[in-house]
């Protein structure tokens, strides 16, 4: 994997990784959205024979990524679970408790359906629907500022079954994604979101387009690319004045705009 | 025979008289089945639809059951289950049912006929399962829900006869392989419960006893296969040998083929332009041609006309209507994604006369006969021998009548085909249906069915499955690795896993969470649909329903035609496209993804030989005849291909230098002949591509001159290397996850959710392309992603075809040319790259000024 890539917002530091998170130097915090935990056992309960070995590979790189960056606090965007309670998590909560000094700040994501208890015990702090901290503001679902119901517009858009497209290796979208919502207030404070698994397409030869998972950073707001891989995407068409981050391979980032 | 002679007997005297009391007569064929019938022979009726097909197997089911009880057969009732018919079309089961009940009712027979398909409500299901009728007609789906119910060894053990109808559109498919795995299963059972064997080569076994398989096919090029994949499980070994291997030589496939040699003459007339254009591109003469058209359907008492795609249909009824309005009101559409009741009804007016003509696509090819259609009406290439006669049939079933077709082309060069037609008709070079092999996906729902209901025991299930002609060749590996992956999930975090599907209970393989069984019979069945929406009126009212893949295109406002119908998108609301009315003329007309059938490569063979001919000039063929102005232009611009020569094109405009390769393989053949060639080329030197492809040729596009010359040509049409060549050119993997979206929901991996409980379900929901990339990267080895690559390389590329076609043109001669400008030839290939940009509108436009350009620049 190549180091990560120096990003400046607010003048805050950050560093993009290619692991799919993003490290925030001056809190020392963890930045990650969208992981999903759970899911292929959840998948596999309901006699869905899909590879577990995606979820070993989620937490190991969580891991990598939280000894490469010491962080001081995890903060979660939202769907740090993917469904009820299940033996999977329980391998989570014996690796969470490997890790006593690091604090867990989870901002509540659709998904995140446990009761409350189950995240004390495992030692998550909760947020409902935002947290602020200091020039930043984390919440699940950009959409939720403005249009209440754009939750169940784009809900799982990235999870539910979608036609396959002619063109090849691009995933389609049936609702594309303005990434930029228009009325957000600068007194919120410059907003970091996931929910959506944003990817980008990147036009190749021969009508050829490939899409990549993607930190997107605009004026207002940022999206962060679900850190899961057992997750689909949904792409975004960003302005031209806007920057989008590429991660090519789990191996590097690639500034698009 | 002799000694045992249907006609001696009581049960044929019976059938006879009752036939005779109609002013009927046994046809010879349908004699020949009953013997062999009664002799306890299995087998296939060749014979078309609409000559007593039916009466062949069921009138001998009911010879034997007379027969049998000669002094009691009117009063017997509550037999149990006697005849079970299968047939893919569950429309059809009510007209036959129907007809069946008649016979009975007429014979003063206590028979009792059921139907079993999606429709049949659960009252009449639950009152089958109390009393079964002697004959049920059903769809391979239902079957195998059938044996996903406890207790079905019991409701099969009586059977006698299991007939499979339209065997030929079954074969070929998944759903021919659901009925082989049922019918490995039924053979199985019914054998536990005589205890002999139904056929044994050492002797014949006495009459009237075992289950007896008859299979009931159209004419295909490969009949005896047909018969051979049907019958394979009749040869079922006993459980204790595991692996039997390969039938011995002296094993005879056993079974009968009995033809129906009735020889219903077919008039084939194409429709000629008045001015045969010389620059043909495609899709546009055919609605220039509707003034042909209107003759037609006054001559005629009704018409089908037959357009290949829903979308064209679409147009094809607005046009008629807007040429002679007098029709509306006479003239239906009829298409899958039309609402059903309306289907049906357009269906009964067929059947009344009511109805002149109807606009419709591959959705009436099969099923019941309308007797008043006396004339059919094929809008371009059919793409195949055996489609076109299916087509031709539907007309004129009356005996003594001619089945009267016209072929009406979309463009120029199409008339070609019509000859070619002609001439393959001439000699009867009807296709294959390629039987499949080694499904692996059908495979785990039918292991997960039988979990389901009895449970299974799999030494026992694996001669069973191993017995049949797909999975004859499946590896002791391969059948523990989906053992394995049934039961175990694959790869798994041990400690950590609850995988639960199918659990090993005393050496049964069960299923026992009553969430999975039920969510698995929601998912039974083979053929997987598009994301479809059903459209409505804001208003309410049902129209159709339209593939999500459209709708997605559409902005709010945009009007788009379905069912006859100019309608506005408004919105997209629980899973349901909000529509309303709209008076606008314009409107887009939805392009549906199926309906794009490659050439076949009969049709392409004699292809070939049509233009081997009209090179030659001498042809006599009024098609040829009428083209003559157009291969003269080729001719004199480049070269019309003799039989063993492959056409190259090498021209530059001002889009960039192009090569065109004339193969007539189709469009599947071209796609992965271009990459090849692409790839190969790029070999010799850094260059870059577009490509494009219809069933005669293929486009390769690039910004610099092409280095092909009589050098590397040859070279670069070898089939050596074949194989690894395609897999390095195509993008495989790409294919491959369009194939397992099929793969994945017929395996059950994709789980589509359950009526009215969204948000739970939605936590199980993945798409296919997510799933693929999922296994592909953390168990590239399962079985069902191999499945995928698998069917690539065999329908996607079809490689078999692809290499027989570099073995012809290694074997032949290569004609390289060079034209000015483009030629006859090469002028649909260069629209239909040109069209993906473009508005149809704007298409057309600049096609015309193309085609004048052109036309000047031979005038001088």
């Amino acid at each position: 994997m190549k180091p990560p890539f120096p990003h400046r917002i607010k003048k805050q530091q950050l560093w993009l990784s290619p692991g799919r998170c993003v490290f925030w130097e001056e809190e020392k915090a963890l930045i990650v959205s969208d992981l999903h935990f759970g899911k292929t056992g959840h998948f596999r309960k309901s006699g869905i024979a899909v590879p577990a070995t995606v979820y070993r590979d989620d937490l190991q790189r969580l891991v990598a990524q939280i000894q490469y960056f010491q962080p001081r606090q995890l903060l979660i965007v939202g769907d740090l679970f993917h469904s009820r309670e299940n033996r999977e998590l329980e391998l989570f909560q014996k690796w969470r408790a490997d890790l006593p000094d690091l604090a867990f700040r989870l901002i509540k994501g659709n998904h995140d359906i446990l009761h409350d208890d189950w995240y004390a015990a495992a030692g998550i702090e909760l947020s409902e629907k935002k947290l602020r901290i200091g020039e930043f503001l984390f919440m699940h679902d950009i959409g939720d500022l403005t249009h209440p119901d754009l939750d169940t517009a784009v809900c799982d858009t990235g999870l539910s079954d979608t036609p396959l497209s002619d063109s090849p290796g691009a995933t389609p979208n049936p609702t594309p994604v303005d990434p930029s919502p228009a009325d957000l207030s600068p007194t919120d404070g410059y907003v970091f979101s996931g929910h959506i698994h944003p990817g980008i397409r990147i036009n190749g030869v021969a009508k050829q387009a490939l899409q990549f998972p993607c930190f997107y950073f605009g004026g207002a707001h940022a999206i962060l690319p679900a850190f899961s891989r057992f997750t689909g995407m949904v792409s975004i068409y960003p302005k031209p004045d806007e920057n989008v981050f590429a991660i090519i391979q789990y191996d590097s980032i690639l500034q698009i705009q | 025979m002799g000694s045992h002679s249907v006609k001696k007997t009581f049960g044929y005297t019976v059938i006879r008289e009752w036939m005779a009391g109609k002013g009927q007569h046994p046809f010879a064929f349908q004699e020949t089945a009953w013997q062999e019938l009664i002799l306890g022979q299995s087998g296939l009726v060749n014979a078309p639809t609409g000559c007593g097909k039916t009466f062949s197997i069921f009138l001998g089911a009911l010879i034997e059951f007379i027969n049998d009880h000669p002094t009691d057969y009117k009063t017997r009732s509550n037999n149990k289950l006697q005849l079970l018919w299968l047939t893919p079309l569950r429309a059809l089961a009510k007209d036959l049912g129907r007809a069946m009940e008649e016979v009975i009712g007429e014979l003063g027979m206590s028979w009792q006929v059921g139907i079993r398909n999606g429709d049949t409500e659960i009252s009449e299901r639950q009152k089958q399962k109390r009393r079964m009728p002697e004959v049920l007609i059903i769809t391979p789906e239902s079957l195998h829900l059938l044996l996903a119910q406890k207790g079905y060894p019991e409701l099969f053990q009586p059977l006698r006869i299991l007939a499979v109808d339209e065997w030929h559109e079954l074969l070929g498919s998944k759903r021919g392989v659901l009925v082989e795995l049922a019918l490995s299963r039924i053979v199985a059972v019914t054998k536990t419960s005589s205890g002999i064997s139904p056929i044994s080569s050492a002797k014949r076994p006495p009459p009237n006893h075992g289950l007896r398989i008859w299979g009931i096919s159209a004419t295909i090029g490969n009949l005896d296969q047909a018969r051979e994949v049907l019958l394979a499980s009749l040869n079922q070994h006993s459980p204790g040998d595991q692996f039997p291997g390969d039938t011995a030589p002296g094993d005879k496939i056993p079974g009968a083929i009995v033809k129906a040699q009735i020889d219903k003459p077919i008039h084939v007339e194409s429709v000629i332009p008045d001015e045969i254009e010389k620059y043909p591109w495609a899709g546009h003469l055919g609605i220039k041609l509707v003034d042909k058209v209107l003759p037609i359907l006054e001559r005629s008492k009704t018409t089908l006309i037959f357009i290949n795609t829903r979308g064209m249909s679409e147009t094809w009824y607005q046009t008629l209507l807007s040429v002679n309005p007098e029709l509306a009101g006479i003239i239906a559409l009829h298409h899958g994604s039309i609402d059903r009741e309306l289907r049906t009804w357009v269906e009964e007016n067929l059947h009344t006369g009511k109805l002149k003509a109807v606009v419709t696509t591959a959705s009436l090819d099969l099923g019941v006969d309308f007797r008043p259609v006396d004339t059919v009406i094929q809008v371009g290439s059919p793409k195949g021998v055996a489609r076109f006669l299916q087509r031709a049939g539907r007309s004129g079933h009356q005996p003594g009548e001619v089945s009267t077709i016209y072929f009406l082309p979309t463009h120029s060069l199409e008339l070609v085909e019509a000859a070619a037609l002609k001439a393959a008709m001439k000699i009867n070079f009807i296709e294959s249906r390629e039987p499949m092999l080694l499904c692996f996906d059908v495979l785990v729902q039918y292991l997960s069915t039988l979990a389901i209901s009895e449970g299974f025991d799999p030494a026992e299930i694996l001669g069973e499955v191993r017995s049949t002609y797909c999975y004859k060749h499946m590896t002791e590996d391969e059948w523990r690795e989906l053992l394995h992956f049934i039961t175990e999930g694959g790869s798994a975090l041990n400690q950590y896993d609850e995988f639960k599907k199918v659990e090993i209970i005393g050496g049964l393989y069960k299923i026992n969470s009553r969430r999975v069984a039920m969510r698995h019979r929601l998912h039974i069945g083979t053929i997987v649909s598009d994301a479809m929406l059903k459209v409505k009126f804001m208003s309410g009212g049902y129209i159709g329903v339209i593939e999500e893949y459209f709708i997605s295109r559409l902005t709010p406002g945009d009007v788009f035609t379905l069912a006859g119908r100019n309608l506005e998108f408004v919105m997209i609301k629980d899973m349901s496209v909000l529509v309303r009315k709209s008076n606008s003329k314009k409107s887009i007309v939805p392009s549906w993804n199926g309906g794009r059938m490659p050439l076949s490569s009969n049709l392409g063979l004699m292809l070939r030989k049509k233009l081997d001919e009209a090179g030659t000039g001498k042809s006599k063929d009024i098609e040829l005849i009428a083209l003559r102005p157009l291969f003269d232009l080729q001719e004199q611009l480049s070269a019309v291909p003799r039989e063993n020569e492959l056409l190259i094109e090498q021209i530059e405009t001002k889009d960039g230098f192009h090569l065109f390769v004339y193969p007539f393989e189709g469009r599947l053949v071209h796609e992965a002949m271009a990459a090849l060639l692409a790839y190969r080329i790029s070999r010799i030197t850094p260059i870059t591509f577009s490509f494009a492809m219809n069933d005669y040729g293929f486009e390769l596009l690039s910004d610099r001159p092409i280095p092909v010359d009589d050098t590397n040509v040859y070279e670069l049409f070898s089939p050596e290397g074949l194989t690894a060549d395609i897999q390095r050119s195509a993008n495989s993997t790409e294919m491959a996850k369009r194939k397992f979206r099929d793969i994945a929901v017929i395996g059950g991996l994709i789980f589509q959710g359950y009526p009215g409980e969204h948000t739970k379900a939605r936590h199980l929901q993945s798409s296919a392309s997510l799933l693929f990339n999922v296994f592909a990267e953390y168990d590239p080895n399962n079985l069902l992603v191999r499945q995928a690559y698998r069917e690539v390389m065999e329908q996607q590329m079809e490689e078999a075809r692809l290499r027989n076609m570099l073995e012809r043109i290694g074997a032949g001669r290569i004609l390289l040319r060079f034209p000015r400008r483009l030629t006859p030839f090469c002028f649909p290939l260069k629209v239909d790259s040109m069209r993906e940009n473009l508005t149809s509108e704007k298409l057309e436009d600049r096609v015309k000024r193309m085609q004048s350009q052109l036309n000047k620049a031979t005038a001088r």
